[in-house]
């Protein structure tokens, strides 16, 4: 309904190993980031996702772990139990492509985007050959703001930057601010987004 | 619903795309072999999605009156989603624009449907127009309020009210054009298509001087009265069809091209203004709904009015 339409502004989408890295500002999210990868492609992608809300109902936990095949983190560092970066390379070296949200919650704030977690700089550095393909998610947050039930049948657009890969002698601060500003570089120019 | 000039017209149309398509192919084995000349790749989509329109159109002109309100109704939905996605509203407007697509437009076109003429001619000026804003004034949000609110009922005013104009001309009693009004859609849609088809094939061929070069580099003179001119013509030649004499079928195509003409300019402000080159992507070639359907937006309430108050008899 609302009409997803992928832009693939600095990358093809041929079915290379990769890691898509988005703005998150709401739960639909990697569901229609999922929907425009190619079938072949989405078979081999796997969101990343927060263990405390996708265990809260047995119905979640079946779609997170059954239907999307989510990496499930655990974001609170006093309780978990796996490292969540350890839990991601893990699905890379099985030959997984990754979704991931580097804001690490929603962003309902008027930023257009949060400061990013690290998680996105460890994979670059423990990883480096992969591909870290910036997605930029326009109107979702329109459609269905947090706490709105009817979803508003908009257009919304993804648009696929240039893959990125971490500069040999490059700081943690450094690259984070490069790939949040390789992000927001893909905004388009729309009233309200600006 | 069908009679033999609604074939005719149908028919001319197909003969039109049949040597359209045989004329796009002709180009792409000449000059574009390898599928890698945009233009003429471009030209090829569109005859294509021609085909879809012209095909869809006549199905639903054979399902008689609920087929066509239901065809429009949903390209009118298609429309707003595009329209709405370019105005400026916030997370306050959410209920006020839920409303816009479940709510006004499906009562708009039901009340086409029971063709109560005297609410749905008014419906959305006056009670969508006072309403909407209450819902999102009583959000609170005050920030850009006149702003949100205008543009959403611009939004409504084209691609809803304007556009439901179309069916409506299924319901003019005109004297001696009995069951036969489907011929005044397929009338005024071929005629103001072909007007913009023939502007576009007249502009490339003579087109010098533009009309509007901030606006549009596509469009200028040369290329509008061609187009016009064109079509007024073959619109005349089809006065037979028509419940007008041809001196009458004459102006109204004059009138409805015109009307077509700006309402192409005018959508085309709004998208510079927005900073997109089309209004969506869904039609293949053409890019949004609002693409293909501008110029018969602009004209059909015109249309309609200029027919009812001339023609029609209530």
């Amino acid at each position: 309904m609302t009409a997803p339409r992928a832009i693939w502004q600095g990358i093809e989408p041929v079915p290379h190993q990769r890691i898509y890295f988005a703005n998150h500002s709401s739960n639909g999210d990697f569901v229609l980031l999922w929907t425009v990868l190619p079938a072949p492609l989405r078979r081999q992608t796997r969101p990343v996702a927060a263990l405390d809300y996708w265990l809260k109902s047995p119905l979640r936990t079946f779609i997170g772990r059954e239907v999307f095949n989510a990496v499930l983190i655990d974001r609170r560092p006093e309780s978990r139990a796996e490292d969540p970066v350890t839990q991601m390379v893990a699905a890379l070296d099985q030959g997984a492509s990754l979704i991931i949200f580097p804001e690490g919650q929603r962003n309902s704030s008027d930023e257009p985007l949060l400061p990013f977690k690290s998680g996105l700089y460890h994979l670059a550095r423990t990883r480096p050959e992969i591909d870290l393909v910036p997605v930029w998610i326009a109107n979702l947050n329109k459609v269905m703001p947090k706490g709105e039930v009817i979803p508003l049948p908009l257009i919304c657009t993804l648009t696929f930057g240039a893959p990125l890969h971490l500069a040999s002698d490059e700081a943690k601060d450094a690259f984070l601010a490069r790939a949040s500003q390789s992000l927001l570089a893909l905004q388009p120019l729309l009233p309200g987004h600006a | 619903m069908t009679s033999p000039h609604l074939l005719w017209l149908l028919t001319g149309a197909g003969v039109i795309l049949v040597c359209a398509s045989i004329i796009g192919e002709i180009l792409r084995q000449r000059l574009s072999p390898a599928g890698d000349n945009p233009v003429i790749e471009n030209l090829n989509a569109r005859i294509t999605s021609w085909w879809v329109m012209v095909i869809l159109l006549g199905l639903a002109f054979i399902a008689g009156k609920p087929g066509v309100i239901l065809l429009f109704a949903l390209c009118s939905f298609a429309a707003l989603r595009e329209f709405l996605t370019l105005t400026t509203h916030n997370r306050a407007d959410h209920w006020s624009l839920l409303a816009c697509f479940f709510l006004i437009l499906p009562l708009q076109y039901y009340l086409l449907l029971i063709d109560w003429y005297g609410l749905y001619s008014i419906f959305v000026p006056v009670y969508a127009f006072l309403l909407l804003p209450v819902a999102s004034a009583l959000r609170g949000s005050t920030k850009d309020f006149l702003i949100r609110v205008s543009e959403t009922q611009w939004a409504l005013m084209i691609c809803v009210y304007c556009a439901s104009h179309v069916p409506a001309l299924l319901y003019l009693q005109i004297p001696g054009f009995e069951g036969r009004n489907v011929i005044l859609i397929a009338y005024l849609i071929f005629i103001v298509q072909l007007s913009d088809v023939m502007q576009y094939v007249w502009g490339k061929l003579i087109g010098r001087t533009k009309v509007a070069p901030n606006l549009s580099p596509s469009k200028t003179w040369e290329g509008l009265i061609g187009g016009a001119l064109t079509a007024t013509a073959v619109g005349t030649a089809l006065w037979w069809m028509t419940p007008f004499s041809p001196l009458q079928a004459a102006g109204m195509c004059l009138l409805i091209t015109t009307m077509g003409f700006f309402g192409g300019l005018v959508m085309s402000a709004i998208k510079r203004d927005r900073g997109v080159k089309d209004w969506g992507h869904l039609i293949a070639g053409h890019g949004g709904f609002i693409d293909r359907l501008d110029s018969v937006i602009f004209a059909a309430p015109i249309f309609f009015h200029v027919t009812r108050y001339f023609w029609s008899a209530t």
